[in-house]
């Protein structure tokens, strides 16, 4: 068994620094079974957030070697052990104790987007008929694990600190989801200008890079939606296409 | 084993500062020299006026920079040489007339755009690395919310490809010694059809197009040929940043190929 040194980022709100741990590591072991293996044997105070191990829950966000991750997807032989592997808590939000921040700004900003409101059925017992490759286009929102390692790593939200002006990747595929659901009639263009900032978007793909469901967020979410709302704010051609084509865009 | 402690406060990050241990700053490295190069080269051609075609051995070349000649000396011209009216305080080369287009094209290109905002304005050097501003304006007000204006490049763009398809079809076409046209394939001709393939294929998988063609609809799947289109379109789409990169180093070597032949440095050498 060889082993490793782990220097994670302790305090509490903000107030803190580095502390190196030294443990043994072996095969197959992921970040997360290192910070385990800390907590158990060398700091029982150590707080961090996790719960399923399987890069499913999204509870484990932290940035490992200054790159957002998932703790428990990160294996240690995918990082150089020769020298110590740095973990820290999410910049973007508040801290509160060692790798635990509060994540509860986003449930905020999920509140203020408009639900999804469903056309008039297409049957009498209330069912919809959807081309499934209308389908398979949202569904790859959905397989989104809300770990917010996308809102970490924005520059607009992490070192401009935009949060009430601007909603970030995470919700942006939210309301692409909804925006481009087949059987959805709710209109969020409007708002993804003004209240949610989509143009503070400078489209670095750092939101893509970052993803653990490899989500295309850029290409496929923020993207989409930057060019409707320039159909609905900035575009005269598409506005005459509209008054002879009504209800064209939304197919 | 045990534990050690060093005092780093959690704090805003300082220009370039970051915990990353890979070369963060490579890519942002390629883009400058990359780019920098095409934009130092091209504007260096574009400015010349001369050696942009090649009828040497019947050849039938003219250098993408310059395609459509509007005014020019080349056979290629469309309206003839020069017009009497311009300004002689303005300096003239086809090339100027026509290369705002491509250029902008490029420039509002939603690839293009991250990469330059990282590599030329730091904004951000690289994803979770400090910035040197704290100032943020985004593409939210002037001037960067002119590159909503992007679709409108992509129509120019497109009737530019079929110009360069035009001129890949003409330069199949030799002048032979009777003063007739023969059908050939030199070095050239690949070269020009090549450019088109790379520059087509990077417009086609425009994102603005892929939201034309389909991609702004919620039921695309219901829209017949325009969900085929769209398919397409995505898979172009997938790859933009290499058909970026690909048709940006191409069109420069077409310019180079062209211009080389003609100042009789390189020869092109016929396949058929």
């Amino acid at each position: 068994m060889s082993t490793a040194t782990f220097r994670i980022w302790r305090g509490e709100n903000g107030n803190g620094g580095f502390k190196d741990h030294t443990v043994e590591v072996s095969e197959g072991m992921v970040v997360l079974d290192a910070v385990h293996k800390i907590q158990a044997t060398q700091a029982t105070d150590l707080a961090c957030r996790w719960n399923c191990k399987a890069g499913k829950c999204g509870s484990c966000s932290a940035e490992i070697n200054g790159s957002p991750r998932l703790m428990c997807m990160t294996r240690l032989n995918q990082i150089p052990l020769d020298q110590p592997v740095t973990i820290e808590p999410m910049r973007t939000f508040p801290h509160r104790k060692d790798l635990v921040t509060d994540v509860s700004w986003n449930f905020d900003v999920k509140k203020k987007i408009a639900r999804f409101k469903p056309r008039k059925a297409d049957a009498a017992d209330g069912t919809f008929k959807m081309g499934q490759a209308d389908i398979d286009r949202v569904q790859e929102f959905r397989k989104c694990i809300e770990c917010y390692l996308c809102q970490d790593v924005c520059h607009v939200l992490r070192d401009h600190g935009k949060h009430e002006e601007f909603i970030g990747p995470r919700f942006f595929v939210y309301n692409a989801a909804l925006e481009m659901h087949p059987a959805d009639t709710g209109d969020r263009l409007g708002a993804l200008k003004t209240d949610h900032g989509i143009g503070y978007c400078n489209i670095t793909k750092c939101c893509t890079n970052v993803c653990p469901e490899e989500i295309r967020i850029t290409d496929n979410a923020i993207i989409p939606l930057k060019e409707r709302v320039v159909d609905e704010f900035y575009d005269p051609l598409g506005w005459l296409l509209k008054k002879l084509r009504p209800g064209a865009t939304k197919g | 084993m045990g534990a050690t402690a060093t005092d780093v406060p959690l704090t805003r990050r300082r220009f370039g500062e970051t915990m990353r241990r890979d070369a963060w700053w490579g890519q942002s490295v390629l883009t400058v020299l990359g780019f920098g190069a095409f934009i130092v080269y091209s504007t260096w051609a574009a400015f010349q006026g001369n050696y942009y075609w090649l009828s040497q051995g019947g050849a039938n070349y003219l250098s993408p920079f310059y395609s459509p000649e509007i005014f020019g000396d080349s056979p290629h011209s469309v309206f003839g040489p020069k017009p009497g009216w311009w300004p002689g305080w303005l300096p003239f080369s086809p090339a100027l007339l026509i290369l705002w287009a491509p250029a902008g094209f490029r420039f509002t290109c939603y690839y293009y755009r991250g990469a330059y905002y990282k590599a030329f304005w730091a904004d951000p050097p690289s994803c979770a690395v400090g910035e040197p501003r704290n100032v943020y304006l985004g593409e939210n007000s002037l001037p960067l919310i002119l590159q909503n204006i992007h679709r409108y490049f992509f129509y120019v763009a497109v009737v530019f490809i079929v110009l360069l398809a035009h001129d890949a079809w003409k330069a199949m076409w030799f002048t032979n010694a009777a003063g007739g046209q023969s059908f050939g394939i030199g070095v050239g001709t690949l070269v020009l059809c090549v450019n088109v393939w790379l520059l087509g294929s990077y417009t086609l998988g425009c994102h603005s197009l892929r939201h034309l063609i389909g991609g702004g609809m919620d039921e695309v799947s219901k829209a017949g040929a325009c969900h085929r289109a769209y398919n397409c379109v995505s898979c172009l789409n997938k790859r933009h940043m290499l058909w970026a990169w690909l048709s940006l180093f191409w069109v420069g070597f077409s310019d180079v190929y062209v211009r080389l032949c003609s100042m009789g440095i390189w020869k092109d050498f016929r396949l058929l």
